[in-house]
């Protein structure tokens, strides 16, 4: 009696190889509580030992489940404690030199990335805060995998509206100290709102306050294989039949990197944390988001209907992929970063996609405005307003928000930034170049929305 | 299932010809795989055949098996895909 199913191995297979079926990340999330030091060479040394003893086997043991499973691992991070929080007690403070220790043990371990260099203010900052905002531009100049998240607001203390000026200008500078390579300082940065502290995705993974001291969080992919699934329904199968086919599909998915996640913190000796259930697009022909919802039947990306069709993804992904693990956290649902998603270049080179839907879209799907590029000479209060716009949708809405723009330095609208690898390349989009300073000047806080009168 | 963990699934694409199953069947002899199961089916033109085998008993690493029935595969000019079976049952199973 045959025990196995040859069509199961031959659509795992056919998932993998056809249609870019991956594990994106395994992220270590690791504490660095205890590397606080009154003198920040003793806390840069600590946090080298404690990353590198407890990363050394994260490349190889990550490599063996992959040749084991015949599953791609693309990235290998850590995410640590907010640095803003390690670095304040000491008597002689320096966050880039902490910045570069994280980058250098990021690279003794072979990692891809290491995130949390960032603060959360989204009420206010301390003296650490203020510190180590101040250094984000030279710090992400200075190092390759360093990634930094600034939570600048939330639907219980509003939107800290000084944060929203500065990081504005942060922004802007870092992308000036990365011109020679199309500020890419900028796409290791992002600004949240909400932000979730078990997140395995960069730029805005970190180690939250409430984690344990180390746990191993996952990050699925696979907008390839729930694109050449819908492809095959015919054009009349109504949404039942199509959310549905989209949560099988994220059931698959999941209980992949599930099983991957429960294997590698196994030989890790460390607990397994969350899986997170999002379609994250990488530049190869096929694995869009975008494609996705012009396989529902949308022209391009950007068509009116768009936000309802991602509206509809986003939420079948979480219902399938939740029966496939135990533990779902961090951002869960469909990424739309335009220079990561050949789908999404193609709909703003067709002029069908737009900042402004951008915007509406991320009021239905996880994260925000991701990895766009504008003109590098859009004044940084023109981004603060991008910036507070988004900040609004999450905080009205109780969800995870957050921008990632990079302000191209000397390029314009119709040039492109070129980054290669996973953040592949964006068609630079127009801004709105209508005046908002006054308003982005005033300084302050919004005001947390009244959770009751619901309209 | 709880010797699941020790199965492994060998799939090999490719055109057909005399001497595939013997070939990879030889290495499993070798590294004391116990062959469970074996199926076979055409693909449009392409030959493809399954094996379940257990590697609780051979005498060397999933790695050290693997990588030889890549190389023969290769020699045979086949595909070849070599996967704990884990990943079949956890993926097309409630």
């Amino acid at each position: 009696m045959f025990n196995f199913k040859v069509d199961d191995i031959l659509q795992t297979i056919n998932m993998i190889k056809m249609h870019h079926l991956d594990i994106r990340t395994v992220t270590l999330s690791l504490s660095l509580r205890d590397c606080i030091s009154t003198d920040v060479n003793e806390t840069s040394q600590k946090i080298y030992e404690k990353i590198t003893n407890y990363a050394k086997n994260l490349a190889n043991y990550a490599q063996q489940v992959e040749e084991e499973y015949s599953i791609p691992i693309v990235n290998k991070r850590i995410a640590v404690t907010p640095i803003s929080l390690i670095g304040e007690s000491a008597k002689n403070p320096d966050y880039v030199l902490l910045a570069k220790t994280l980058d250098e043990a990021a690279k003794a371990v072979n990692v891809d990335f290491i995130g949390g260099f960032g603060a959360l203010v989204e009420k206010g900052c301390t003296k650490g805060d203020d510190l180590l905002l101040q250094a984000i531009p030279e710090a992400l100049a200075k190092t390759s995998r360093v990634c930094s998240s600034v939570n600048i607001a939330s639907s219980k203390a509003g939107i800290n509206m000084k944060a929203v000026l500065r990081m504005g200008q942060i922004v802007k500078k870092a992308a000036e100290l990365t011109a020679e390579a199309d500020g890419i300082g900028a796409a290791k940065l992002v600004v949240f709102c909400n932000v979730p502290s078990d997140n395995p995705f960069m730029a805005g993974a970190f180690h939250g306050y409430g984690e344990p001291e180390c746990s191993l969080n996952i990050g699925v992919s696979g907008p390839g294989v729930v694109r050449a699934a819908l492809c095959q329904l015919p054009k009349e199968a109504d949404f039942g039949v199509v959310a549905n086919k989209i949560k099988s599909i994220a059931y698959k998915i999941t209980s992949t990197g599930e099983l991957v996640g429960r294997d590698l913190a196994k030989r890790l000796q460390i607990p397994f944390g969350v899986i997170d259930l999002s379609l994250a697009p990488t530049p190869a022909q096929g694995d869009s988001v975008a494609n996705i919802l012009e396989a529902m039947g949308l022209e391009r990306t950007g068509a009116h209907g768009t936000t309802a069709a991602l509206a509809l993804l986003n939420d079948a992904v979480k219902k399938g992929g939740t029966m496939a693990t135990s533990y779902v956290g961090g951002l869960s649902g469909a990424f739309i970063p335009v220079s990561e998603d050949a789908g999404m270049i193609e709909a703003v080179e067709k002029g069908a996609l737009h900042l402004d839907k951008l915007e509406a879209m991320t009021s239905v799907c996880s994260v925000g405005i991701d990895m766009v590029a504008i003109p590098g000479d859009t004044p940084a209060h023109t981004i603060s307003g991008i910036i507070a716009d988004e900040m609004a949708i999450g905080m009205i809405n109780k969800k995870t928000t957050a921008v990632r723009v990079i302000p191209v330095p000397n390029k314009g609208v119709g040039d492109y930034a070129f980054y290669g690898g996973l953040l592949g390349e964006a068609p630079i989009m127009p801004v709105n170049k209508f005046d908002n300073s006054v308003f982005i000047n005033r300084s302050g806080r919004i005001p947390a929305p009244i959770h009751s009168l619901n309209n | 299932m709880p010797d699941s963990k020790s199965k492994i699934i060998v799939t090999i694409f490719g055109a057909d010809k005399i001497g595939i199953v013997a070939a990879i069947a030889q290495i499993m002899e070798k590294y004391e795989v116990n062959i469970e199961d074996i199926s076979q089916t055409t693909m449009q033109e392409y030959f493809v055949m399954f094996m379940m085998c257990d590697i609780a008993k051979a005498n060397a690493g999933f790695s050290e098996i693997k990588n030889a029935i890549l190389e023969k595969a290769q020699a045979l000019k086949m595909e070849v895909w070599v996967q704990k079976k884990e990943i079949f049952d956890n993926m097309h199973s409630i």
